[in-house]
C-alpha cells in the first residue's frame, strides 16, 4: 500500500488542504501591521480627497474675519463647529484639511507617474541591453542624483512662476533616479533567466520581450519604488509650498498652511500642528504600504 | 590604484560638466535674466539695452562657452542685485553651511551607527524595535515641521537655544538636528544590514571559534567591514543635506548658502542661483568621488574588479 502511495499522483490531503500561493499571499497581507495601518490612513486620505465636497463642513475659501483663530475643539476655548479651529482669516481648518489631501495625493501621484515613466523606461533600458546603452544611463543617473533636488526645483519654480501644474512637472522630472536605479538592478537579474533566453531564441523581437517577460517579474520592485515615491514627492510639495515657491494661495495645500500659520505658532502651537500632523500621517502611511509590499511580495518570502 | 583614480576622475569631471551645462541651460529657458535684471519698472528699451550689454541676446551655447571659460577661472560672473563677483560672496557664506553639514552629518552618524549595531546584534528586540519606529517615524517627518516644532519647545517655551543667527556654535544644534535628522534611517538601515551580513560570515564564525572576546569580534572584526557601504552613503547623503540646508537655514535665518540661495531666488539674481547649484553639486562630486576613493583603499575587491 506504501508503495502505492508513493508513485500514485493524487495529491495528499495536506496538498489539498495548503493554502495556494495567493491565499498565503492575502494571509500575510492582511495580517501584516504596516500594511493594515498604512492601508488604513491611506484609505481614509483617499476618501477625504474624493468626496472631499461632501464631507468638508466649511467652504475651506470662506474667510469669516470674526472667527479668527479659533482654537480646535479639544481647547478650553474650542467649539464643535469648528473641530479643527479656524487659521488667519477664519477659515474653517478641518474643511483645509480635507481639501488638502487633495492636492498631496494628487501631486504625489502625478509627479510619482511621470518619474516612473522616465525612470523605468531608463532603468529597464539600461538593465537589457547593457554595455553602452548602461554607460549612458548610468552617466545621466549620476548627473542627477548631482544635481540638488530641493534647490533646482525652486529657482526652475520661481522663474517660471509656481502653480499645481509646474510642481507636478518639475518634480516628476527631477525624482526619477530612484525608478532608474532599482528598474536597472531588477531588470539585469531577470535577464539572465532561462525564459528570456527561451523567448529570445523563438525569436520574439526586443519590445515584447520587454513588456511580456520583463515587466511581469519585475513589476513588484516597480509598485514598491512607486509608493515610496509618491511619499517623496508629497514631502517635496510640502517643503516647495512652505517655502511660497509650491502652490499658491488661497489654496489649502497643507505645507502652505504651516507657512501661513508660521506667525501665530509661539501662541498657537495647533496651527502648524494639525497640517504638520497631517503630512506626516500620510507619508508615513504611504512608506508603511510601501515597506509592507516589499516584505509580502519578496521573492525570498515566496511559498 | 592609479588607474581605478583616473578612471574615476574621468567620471567625475564628465558629470561636473553635464551638470553645469543643465543648470546653465535650465535657468536660462526658465526666464529672462535681462527683464529680470531691469527690473519692474523697466521699459522694452531698456531690456533690450541690457539683453545686448551683457550679451543674452547671442545663441544659448555661445554664451554658455563664455560662461564656462569665465567659470573655469574662476569668474563667476557678478551678481545681478548684489553687483558684487559671484565667487566673492559664495566662498563668504559657504562654511557657515559646510559647518552645518558637518554637525548635521556627525548627528546622524553617532544617533544612526550604535543603534544600527544594536538592532542587528539583537534582531526584533527593543533596540531593533526603538530603531525601526526611529527609521519610520524619520522618513515621515518634514524637516521643515521638525525645526518648527524644536523652535516652539527648546527655543521658545524651554529658552534652552537660541532660535535664529549663526553667532555661537549653539545656533547649530537645532538646525544640524533637523538636517540630519532625515539622514539617520538611511545609515541606520545599511548599518543593520551590513551587520547581519556580516556577523552571519565565515570569518566571524572562525574569530569567534578562536575564542575571541564578543566586544574584539564585533568592533575589530565585524563592525569595520560593515560600515565601508555606510562611509558611500554618508558622502551621498552630506551632499543631500547641503541641498536640502535652504529649507533649514531659511527657519534659523543661518547665513549660510541655503539662506543665501532663498534671497537669490527672491532677487531673480540668476549668476548667483547658477553658481550655487553649480557649487553644490560640484561639492557633491567631490564628496562621491573621494568617498569612491576611500572605499576602493578600505576594500581591495573595488579597486581590482
Amino acid at each position: 500500500m506504501s508503495e502505492i502511495a508513493k508513485t500514485t499522483t493524487v495529491p495528499t490531503a495536506e496538498e489539498i488542504l495548503a493554502p495556494s500561493p495567493m491565499q498565503l499571499l492575502l494571509g500575510r497581507t492582511i495580517g501584516h501591521a504596516g500594511i493594515t495601518i498604512g492601508g488604513t490612513i491611506l484609505l481614509i486620505m483617499l476618501f477625504m480627497a474624493l468626496f472631499a465636497p461632501l464631507i468638508a463642513p466649511f467652504d475651506p475659501y470662506d474667510q469669516e474675519l470674526s472667527r479668527r483663530l479659533i482654537p480646535p475643539v479639544w481647547h478650553d476655548k474650542g467649539t464643535w463647529t469648528h473641530v479643527l479651529g479656524t487659521d488667519g482669516f477664519g477659515r474653517d481648518y478641518l474643511s483645509r484639511i480635507i481639501y488638502g489631501s487633495q492636492i498631496s495625493l494628487m501631486i504625489g501621484f502625478l509627479a510619482m507617474l511621470i518619474s516612473g515613466i522616465i525612470g523605468t523606461v531608463m532603468g529597464v533600458a539600461a538593465g537589457y541591453f547593457g554595455g553602452r546603452v548602461d554607460m549612458i544611463i548610468m552617466f545621466f543617473i549620476t548627473t542627477r542624483l548631482a544635481m540638488p533636488v530641493i534647490l533646482v526645483a525652486l529657482a526652475i519654480v520661481a522663474l517660471i512662476g509656481s502653480s499645481l501644474e509646474i510642481v507636478i512637472l518639475v518634480l516628476g522630472f527631477l525624482i526619477w533616479d530612484r525608478f532608474a536605479v532599482v528598474m536597472r538592478s531588477a531588470t539585469q537579474q531577470v535577464r539572465s533567466m532561462d525564459y528570456v533566453t527561451a523567448a529570445q531564441a523563438l525569436g520574439c523581437s526586443t519590445m515584447r520581450i520587454i513588456m511580456g517577460e520583463i515587466m511581469p517579474n519585475i513589476v513588484n520592485a516597480l509598485i514598491v519604488v512607486a509608493t515610496l515615491e509618491v511619499a517623496h514627492a508629497v514631502l517635496l510639495e510640502a517643503a516647495l509650498s512652505f517655502l511660497g515657491l509650491g502652490v499658491q494661495p488661497p489654496q489649502p495645500s497643507w505645507g502652505l498652511m504651516i507657512s501661513e500659520g508660521k506667525g501665530y505658532m509661539l501662541f498657537k502651537p495647533w496651527v502648524i500642528g494639525i497640517p504638520g500632523t497631517a503630512i506626516f500621517l500620510l507619508v508615513l502611511a504611504i512608506n508603511l504600504l510601501g515597506d509592507g509590499i516589499r516584505d509580502v511580495t519578496a521573492p525570498e518570502n515566496r511559498n | 590604484m592609479l588607474i581605478y583614480t583616473l578612471k574615476r576622475l574621468g567620471v567625475a569631471l564628465l558629470v561636473a560638466f553635464a551638470v553645469s551645462m543643465i543648470t546653465f541651460t535650465l535657468l536660462r529657458f526658465s526666464g529672462d535674466p535681462a527683464a529680470a535684471m531691469a527690473g519692474e519698472a523697466a521699459t522694452e528699451e531698456d531690456i533690450s539695452y541690457i539683453r545686448k550689454h551683457y550679451g543674452f541676446d547671442r545663441p544659448l551655447p555661445e554664451q554658455y562657452a563664455k560662461w564656462l571659460g569665465n567659470a573655469l577661472q574662476g569668474d563667476f560672473g557678478n551678481s545681478i542685485y548684489l553687483k558684487v563677483p559671484v565667487a566673492g560672496v559664495i566662498a563668504e557664506k559657504a562654511p557657515v553651511t559646510m559647518k552645518l553639514g558637518a554637525f548635521a552629518l556627525t548627528f546622524a552618524l553617532v544617533l544612526a551607527i550604535p543603534l544600527g549595531v544594536l538592532a542587528a546584534i539583537r534582531p526584533n528586540s527593543i533596540f531593533d524595535r526603538v530603531a525601526l519606529t526611529i527609521a519610520v517615524v524619520g522618513q515621515a517627518l518634514p524637516s521643515f515641521f521638525f525645526a518648527l516644532i524644536m523652535i516652539i519647545f527648546f527655543g521658545v517655551t524651554m529658552r534652552w537655544l537660541p532660535i535664529s543667527g549663526s553667532a555661537s556654535w549653539k545656533n547649530f544644534i537645532m538646525p544640524s538636528i533637523a538636517l540630519g535628522y532625515y539622514a539617520t534611517p538611511a545609515i541606520m538601515r545599511l548599518t543593520r544590514a551590513g551587520m547581519l551580513d556580516v556577523l552571519a560570515s565565515d570569518y566571524i564564525r572562525t574569530a569567534r571559534a578562536k575564542g575571541l572576546r564578543p566586544g574584539v569580534v564585533l568592533f575589530k572584526h565585524a563592525l569595520r567591514n560593515a560600515i565601508i557601504p555606510v562611509v558611500s552613503l554618508s558622502a551621498v547623503q552630506l551632499g543631500f543635506m547641503l541641498g536640502g540646508s535652504i529649507v533649514i537655514e531659511t527657519i534659523f535665518s543661518l547665513n549660510g548658502l541655503g539662506n543665501l540661495a532663498w534671497l537669490s531666488i527672491q532677487r531673480s539674481d540668476f549668476e548667483m542661483m547658477q553658481a550655487i547649484v553649480l557649487s553644490v553639486a560640484t561639492f557633491y562630486i567631490l564628496l562621491t568621488f573621494l568617498a569612491d576613493l576611500l572605499n576602493a583603499f578600505l576594500d581591495p575587491r573595488i579597486r581590482v574588479g
